[in-house]
């Protein structure tokens, strides 16, 4: 398997190794700082497990001023820093590296305050993103991102990487819910952006950090805008012979002026391994499958639902299911949620994650299956349709050297597909170090030297996750 | 003021413009229908630099929600393709026309570099969260492309955000990608006549806590409702939008949901879209030079922000965005009070105040934007020179008393 890149470790920083540990347990708690080399290794690698390195040392401060403290401590001795949330990124936005120390936001847990009136909550970054709409949910409100690792993942990991979810085509992602931060900056000082007013009081600071994958500062609290429950919420299974039909069905739902709250896409494949995870209902006799979920009363759903499987039925729709129960929405839904843990269950997996006009969907689904064919693997597809987010699922056997190296080389080809259909390399998984080498496809050297000189009005020194998101071998890099 | 304009009519022709400036060292004034020219700090350049060549939709498929255009396309011209296509801006930018007495063409660059967003902002986002992509010409003269025609994109850093709002201090912008979304099939508002602006913030709470999907929140104090078509005193008033069946069910759940309606009337369709219009363009406030401002906070304090001012100022107000946008126009054309109007912010909780209108030399002695907190601007001024690093663009239109040098 062809190894993705990491800076090289600072010669220096490694052997100063005790000094800074010693350093660090001065400014924080002894149970908010790792240093055990066994205690280390969970936090080692996220999500995109195929790569580990151990990192010096794991701070987990329950304070802004503890992580003011660590920060200027690391400035001012030119240490690295990784950000990190819960570690589920599949992009390895977390994965530290041995001269680093790591910042991760666990203790930092708590609600700070809910304001219903103003339709706000102010949060602690390490709070979990399911924890928010658990809390408001009583009273009638939710928090509108939910990306399918929302039982897990972080606010802060969430704003490094202006996650999304099934959702969002009606509610928007991390950067349209997010109110104010407060942070903190490479060398220790602690800003405030926004709060519980809508827009920027200047230039759109917050709008750069939300999604500036732990480079920028580190994110310790966040107001996030809360917003009330619609009357119900129903799913409803559309099965058709074929994934281009299903994708013309889409593209006519939106012509037709409707936006339903998600359009959730699976292939054959994909509904398979599903179905045999979660049993939630799926036809199996179609080619492809839409979760179309719409919201409102009972009446107005109906309606809804009227106007939309008369256009399912222009496109020759074979199966349609509507639940009957909250309880079989809940399974309709935790059969595509799992949809991940369950591919992992009968193979290994690489999950892209390219984003494409909706126009584009048709062609790219072909063109996938012929890229995935020709290195002789298979591909499991399932995705946010009504916003052209694509997660195909690459099978491999991560054990066969060889197959890695095909599904990797494979999924490299399909990002390509997707920027040169006019789309991006990730919608909602970050860039991390997975896609740092193809920014040069989406971007020119030029564009992405732009990004480089306003990241360096945040952190001068490259301490901030410096191995991820830019290419290694920049000039503009280099020079540094 | 500068005289000599500029007209490029390619991208590449625009940015050797700026690489001429950046040689010599001069300084260049952004100007796309210059609707807009009266807001910000007065400053001076060189020379304008007009979009008005750089025009026409580029890119435009309703069925992918997203629409392209070059920076100088008119407003209107885009308005019109949406409207063929029963879509729109769903951030329903403001026409800010009348507040000037300018009779320009705004453009759509303009418009994402000003950031403006009408009553719907405060539930469908902002211009900023439709901005999906801009082409721009930065400082050095170089051609940039960020963002995408995509709505998922986190690939690299978010500098569509930052361009807008940025008011041309960062860079000409070429071309812009907005989603798009359906235009509603109906519409209509219901209008709450309440005496207590307490009672008001109160009602407007309620609505936006049910499942009702209010698109409008607005309160207009007697005068000022009376200005806009609304008899019978002041009115708090909240718009329903969507297909006909789901706005009768939801108009019966709002009812429903909140006090003291019994004696609420209800706009049609053609009515409601006017209320709206005149919210939007803050037609209650045209014509003049009083000063205006835009005061943005949580939206439970938009009444006490305004009464707390208006104890010391002589002016009136009105109130969007559930309350969390006041618009306050001061009696004294010759006094913007500044000091009294950002106290009040701060003292209710905070937020931020923004001097939209005022003649020249009371925009030179004010400091327009909210002042900032000191690492706070000292970040913002090292982004702009990442952008920017000469200072061509806009020279100190952001910025009060040249903490910043004007050429």
């Amino acid at each position: 398997m062809n190894q993705i890149r990491f800076l090289d470790p600072r010669p220096d920083i490694v052997a100063r190794r005790d000094e800074i540990r010693a350093g660090l347990a001065e400014l924080v708690p002894a149970d908010c700082l790792v240093t055990d080399e066994r205690e280390l290794v969970p936090f080692e690698t996220d999500a995109f497990t195929a790569y580990r390195r151990v990192p010096l040392a794991v701070v987990l401060p329950e304070t802004t001023e503890q992580v003011a403290a660590v920060m200027k401590y690391c400035s001012a001795n030119g240490v690295p820093v990784i950000p990190r949330g819960a570690g589920t990124s599949l992009a390895g936005g977390a994965i530290p590296q041995e001269d680093a120390v790591v910042i991760g936001v666990s203790k930092m847990s708590r609600i700070l305050e809910i304001d219903f009136e103003n339709r706000t909550a102010r949060v602690q970054a390490g709070v979990t993103n399911l924890r928010i709409s658990d809390e408001v949910s009583a009273d009638g409100f939710f928090y509108a991102p939910d990306p399918s690792s929302q039982l897990a993942c972080t606010i802060a990991g969430n704003i490094g990487m202006n996650s999304g979810g099934a959702h969002c085509l009606k509610y928007g992602v991390t950067t349209n819910n997010l109110l104010g931060v407060k942070m903190v900056l490479h060398d220790g000082t602690v800003i405030d952006l926004g709060g519980k007013a809508l827009d920027a009081e200047g230039y759109d600071l917050l709008g750069l950090v939300c999604g500036s994958e732990g480079q920028l500062g580190i994110i310790t609290e966040a107001v996030v805008r809360l917003i009330a429950k619609p009357e119900g919420a129903r799913p409803v299974l559309f099965g058709f012979d074929s994934s281009e039909v299903a994708g013309a069905c889409v593209a006519d739902i939106i012509g037709e002026g409707i936006i339903p709250v998600a359009i959730e896409f699976m292939d054959k494949p994909a509904i398979d391994i599903c179905e045999a995870f979660a049993h939630a209902g799926y036809p199996m006799d179609v080619e492809a499958l839409l979760i179309v979920e719409v919201e409102g009363s009972d009446d107005e759903m109906d309606a809804m639902l009227k106007k939309i499987i008369a256009i399912a039925r222009k496109h020759d729709v074979k199966r349609v299911k509507e639940s009957q129960s909250a309880m079989e929405a809940a399974t309709i839904w935790k059969g595509r949620k799992s949809a991940f843990g369950a591919t992992g269950r009968v193979a290994d997996y690489i999950c892209m994650d390219g984003t494409v006009p909706l126009g584009q969907l048709s062609h790219v689904l072909r063109e996938t299956s012929n890229i995935v064919e020709k290195y002789g693997l298979r591909v499991a597809n399932v995705f946010h349709a009504g916003d052209g987010n694509m997660h195909p699922l690459i099978l491999y056997n991560v054990n066969d050297p060889e197959e890695a190296e095909k599904a990797e080389a494979a999924g490299a080809e399909i990002l390509k597909l997707c920027v040169d259909a006019g789309g991006c390399l990730t919608g909602e998984h970050g860039v991390g170090i997975e896609k740092r080498d193809l920014m040069l496809h989406q971007f020119t050297e030029t564009d992405l030297n732009q990004q480089l000189r306003v990241r360096a009005a945040f952190d001068p020194a490259w301490l901030l996750n410096p191995s991820k998101v830019f290419p290694l071998d920049l000039e503009m890099r280099k020079a540094n | 003021m500068a005289t000599e304009t500029m007209t490029p009519a390619s991208e590449e022709e625009a940015a050797g413009i700026v690489r001429e400036a950046a040689a010599k060292g001069t300084t260049l004034e952004i100007a796309g229908g210059a609707t807009k020219r009266g807001i910000g700090q007065p400053f001076s350049a060189a020379r304008v630099l007009s979009t008005a060549g750089l025009s026409g939709i580029t890119q435009y498929d309703p069925a992918e929600l997203v629409l392209t255009a070059r920076a100088g396309t008119p407003i209107a011209e885009i308005e019109a393709a949406l409207a063929e296509n029963n879509q729109m801006l769903a951030f329903e930018p403001g026409d800010w026309r009348g507040l000037f007495g300018a009779n320009g063409v705004p453009a759509i660059g303009a418009l994402a570099s000003a950031n403006i967003s009408g009553p719907r902002r405060f539930v469908a986002g902002a211009a900023r969260d439709a901005l999906l992509g801009v082409r721009f010409v930065n400082g050095s003269g170089e051609i940039i492309k960020n963002g995408g025609r995509v709505m998922k994109n986190v690939t690299g850093l978010d500098l569509v955000k930052l361009l807008a709002g940025s008011w041309g201090t960062f860079g000409l912008l070429t071309e812009v990608s907005f989603k798009v979304l359906p235009r509603a099939e109906t519409e209509t508002t219901l209008v709450i006549h309440s005496q207590h602006e307490d009672e008001a913030a109160n009602l407007m709470a309620a609505a936006m806590g049910t499942s009702a999907e209010v698109s409008g929140a607005a309160h207009l104090p007697e005068s000022v409702a009376g200005r806009s078509g609304i008899d019978g005193g002041s009115a708090t008033v909240l718009r329903l939008e969507g297909f006909s069946e789901s706005v009768a069910a939801r108009l019966g759940r709002l009812k429903a949901a909140l006090p003291g309606v019994a004696n609420a009337s209800e706009l049609d369709e053609t009515a409601s879209k006017s209320l709206w219009i005149a919210i939007r363009d803050v037609k209650p406030f045209a014509g003049g030079m009083k000063p205006l401002w835009k005061i943005s906070v949580a939206p439970m304090a938009g009444h006490d922000v305004a009464a707390m001012i208006l104890r010391e100022v002589r002016g009136e107000a009105f109130y969007d965005w559930q309350g969390g946008l006041v618009w306050l126009q001061l009696d004294n054309e010759g006094d913007a009070s500044a000091g009294i109007v950002r106290s009040a912010v701060a003292k209710c909780g905070g937020g931020h105040a923004t001097l939209i209108r005022a003649a020249e030399d009371i925009r030179a002695a004010t400091p327009v934007f909210q002042p900032q907190a000191a690492p706070v601007a000292a970040l913002a001024e090292r982004v702009r020179a990442a952008l920017d690093p000469a200072g061509i663009f806009n020279p100190g239109r952001m910025v009060w008393n040249g903490s910043r040098k004007a050429a």
